[in-house]
């Protein structure tokens, strides 16, 4: 072995393993999300045809017996929401394009950016590792919540529920790290003339959701230590016998996972609002008024938890109160929806992927929304609480989250990360493949959780309300539905990856874009741009009266 | 509307049915009053060569108009479903009404065991009645429950009675219900509780004063049967014995 190869070997591992380059860690962050979606997608897929065709052999798993069905449902829903939606969304997304659409050659902090995402990883690592520990991973529900969390006997996989419990930790750790890069990023490395105002909303809508993630991360962060200690050195903060109190676990896990939705929302929303207005041609319809929104949505997020414990045993007069505040945040998200809209009201709608996508997202999250007002109401969930309707709710805000905007932002980003267009005639199969499935897989939930249904059990034998045909149908449409989403997600892959190579080259520009990511070659050198650019404008100035193009990019002198 | 899929029969569960209906009036007519408008849009303002985009930064007045008003007919709609969502939660969790006869739940890896009172009609006393997976009530009576959990956190729900409340180790939670309809209904732990989660089902017996009164019988004699063997129907007898067999 000579020395020249080694080198090249050291080269390759510090470009793609250690680099500090933010388009590169975006990159690690894209991969590792979607393998992760690739692993949750096929424990969806596990548990489903238990629930759509009950105590058969699932090909390519074998039989689901009770506990392995918790473990599958927990890692499902834990690894959708920490290890898909946030790298992607936040991470992926956020790396990629803050310094490119700020103008700057890297961000902020790029060592730091480095270490988050290996803590990442390594998160990744401790959780997929309780697969192979005694007793199998954690199953008691992504809310993990105690004494069933805290107590081995009672959970029966004391190993697992410890490593869920760290791997969760570090998951944090590493937003923190990346959520403070962010933010300083975007404060203090504009190009010279972007204020405030010319920031573009899908950069805006990262940094908010990073800041409300920061802000809300804390008691949980101590919480998962108290419950660590209550796990392991036997201490007793949640349990009742020592003085300790479960219900504290909910309000900690809570006062984060309401604006967890909003973190991952917010980037979703950004996203849309970028796609929406190059394919339609037009200047977003209020930015300030969507930025606004976009505020008092993560101010209110901050007060709506309780809304997921009304029947857990808290004062019922706290209801009211959380009733008001949860039904309050409907105001300005509803303002952006509508926002959304109007943008395209005297556009030149053009319906490329992404902008088929981007629509997508908004009329199914419309669903998503309208929904959540039956669980908003005290109420009606004391009935709805914890049935497969609210299954259903939380599926059509997730899935146009991290699936739908997800796909929005990559067909339209991929000529700019990796210079070349994807097929356009794959990319729709894709998206009308995955799109008819998905509302077929949780339409019928939406009637089996009105019916009483109810989440995270494995079968529905007891049960003599619910074991009747009708539904049974309605559960194996929606598992057959699901193979079928599932499977044009092969399309993308081949897609994906068969257009790195033989994709129709992309040039600077393809979708003919007004911000700073678009003035630099696709895929983006190292440092990004020749000569640090300077803003003239706002992002969003298509269609201006008097000039010949219909666009009017952002750093080009009047 | 949820009769359609579920029996009511409880007196609070047509008011939560009621509850559920305005609120799918509500929400559905906005549903489709916004994706109509964004279909439309999308079909109106398609791309056409030779047609311009229009410039419109959104701060139009007779243009904002469009967004601000639906928004305040929004923020009414909001108003009325609260004052539904807020009546409907008072009477049913707020409001305890005077108590005929008060039972105890106790939720349990992974069974729902209950204790209520014998012809002296009073708890915690030797005649009470315990029985494990089966509650028996009578019909138009108002039962006051006192729920309890021995281990993790369970869900104690009806979804015939629309009744559901989460059962705390360490607290006791009360709660009440009046079954208007005789029959038998599920009962279910909604509530993530370890891997016997799934057999966590029992019944919930609504019988006619004089069944009731029967059955209330035949558990008090021979009288006074303090430790008597709880009344465990056989399949649930069998999963129990599964899932201790599991538990080790």
């Amino acid at each position: 072995m000579n020395a020249h190869v080694e080198h090249a070997e050291a080269e390759i591992f510090q470009k793609y393993f250690w680099s500090t380059d933010h388009k590169v860690i975006a990159m690690q962050y894209l991969f590792t999300g979607m393998a992760m979606a690739l692993i949750g997608g096929f424990f969806a897929y596990v548990f489903r045809m238990q629930l759509g065709f009950p105590n058969q052999h699932v090909p390519g798993y074998g039989l689901v017996t009770p506990g392995r069905y918790n473990a599958l449902v927990t890692m499902h829903g834990s690894i959708m929401i920490f290890w898909v939606a946030m790298p992607v969304l936040i991470a992926a997304f956020g790396n990629f394009l803050i310094p490119l659409m700020v103008g700057c050659d890297d961000m902020a902090f790029p060592r730091i950016n480095r270490l988050s995402y290996q803590i990442f990883l390594l998160s990744a690592l401790v959780l997929l590792s309780s697969f192979l520990v005694k007793g199998g991973p954690f199953g008691g529900a992504w809310t993990a919540y105690p004494p069933l969390s805290a107590v081995g006997s009672y959970n029966l996989t004391p190993i697992g529920a410890t490593l869920w419990l760290v791997a969760v930790a570090l998951e944090f750790v590493a937003f923190l790290l990346g959520g403070i890069n962010f933010t300083v990023t975007t404060m203090n490395s504009r190009a010279p003339g972007m204020k405030m105002y010319d920031i573009p909303l899908v950069i805006w809508m990262i940094v908010l959701a990073s800041v409300i993630f920061m802000a809300s991360v804390g008691p949980l962060v101590a919480g998962a230590i108290m419950l660590l200690f209550d796990q392991t050195v036997s201490t007793g903060f949640f349990d009742p016998s020592r003085g300790g109190d479960p219900l504290l676990w909910q309000h900690l896990f809570w006062f984060f996972g309401h604006p967890e939705v909003y973190v991952v929302l917010l980037p979703a929303m950004g996203i849309v609002a970028e796609v929406l207005t190059v394919f339609a041609r037009k200047k977003m319809f209020g930015y300030k008024t969507v930025l606004y929104t976009t505020w008092a949505v993560g101010f209110l997020s901050f007060v709506v938890w309780a809304h997921h414990q009304f029947v857990a045993g808290i004062d019922p007069r706290m209801a009211n109160i959380f009733s008001v505040t949860t039904l309050l945040i409907s105001v300005p998200v509803t303002e952006m929806v509508f926002l959304y809209i109007a943008t395209l009201y005297g556009g030149s709608i053009h319906l490329d992927t992404p902008m088929l996508w981007a629509l997508a997202f908004i009329a199914e999250f419309m669903i998503g929304g309208v929904t959540g007002i039956f669980l908003g109401s005290s109420g009606t969930d004391i009935y709805l609480h914890d049935t497969y309707f609210i299954i259903a709710h939380f599926h059509y805000t997730f899935v146009p989250i991290a699936i739908i905007a997800v796909f929005a932002g990559i067909t339209f980003w991929y000529p700019k990360m990796f210079g070349r267009m994807l097929n356009e005639t794959l990319g729709k199969i894709h998206f009308w493949g995955t799109v008819a499935a998905f509302n077929v897989i949780f339409i019928p939930l939406f009637i089996t959780g009105t019916a009483g249904d109810q989440r995270r059990v494995y079968s529905y034998a007891q049960f003599a309300e619910l074991s009747r045909p009708a539904l049974q149908h309605l559960r194996t449409t929606s598992t057959i539905a699901l193979l079928v989403m599932l499977s044009f997600q092969f399309v993308f892959l081949f897609n994906f990856f068969w257009s790195l190579r033989s994709g129709k080259p992309a040039g600077t520009n393809p979708w003919r874009s007004t911000t700073l990511e678009w003035t630099v070659p696709s895929p983006p050198p190292h440092g990004n741009f020749a000569v640090l650019p300077t803003v003239y404008r706002g992002p969003y100035e298509y269609g201006v009266p008097g000039r010949a193009d219909d666009f009017f990019p952002q750093n080009v002198p009047d | 509307m949820l009769e359609r899929y579920l029996t009511a029969a409880s007196t609070y569960a047509h008011s939560i049915d009621h509850l559920f209906i305005l609120i799918a009036l509500v929400v559905g007519f906005w549903l489709i009053a916004a994706e109509g408008m964004m279909f439309a849009l999308v079909f109106k303002f398609r791309a056409k060569d030779g047609r311009p985009t229009q410039y419109i930064t959104g701060e139009e007045p007779q243009l904002k108009r469009w967004i601000s008003i639906p928004h305040y007919i929004i923020i009414v709609c909001d108003i009325v479903i609260l004052a539904g969502a807020v009546m409907v939660w008072y009477n049913i969790k707020q409001v305890l009404p005077p108590a005929d006869v008060t039972v105890r739940v106790i939720g349990q890896q992974w069974a729902w065991s209950f204790q209520q009172p014998g012809p002296d009609g009073v708890l915690d006393t030797a005649d009470d009645i315990r029985t494990v997976g089966e509650l028996h009530v009578m019909v138009n009576t108002t039962y006051r429950f006192e729920l309890l959990s021995r281990d993790v956190v369970h869900s104690f729900a009806v979804p015939a009675f629309r009744l559901k409340q989460d059962a705390l180790p360490g607290r006791t939670i009360t709660g009440w219900f009046r079954p208007n309809r005789v029959g038998t209904y599920d009962i279910q732990c909604t509530q993530m509780c370890g891997i016997g989660h799934a057999m966590m089902a029992g019944r919930i017996v609504v019988e006619t004063p004089q069944d009731h009164a029967a059955w209330l019988l035949r558990n008090t004699d021979p009288p006074v049967a303090v430790e008597q063997a709880p009344a465990v129907s056989p399949a649930m007898g069998d999963s129990l014995a599964a899932m201790a067999a599991v538990r080790r």
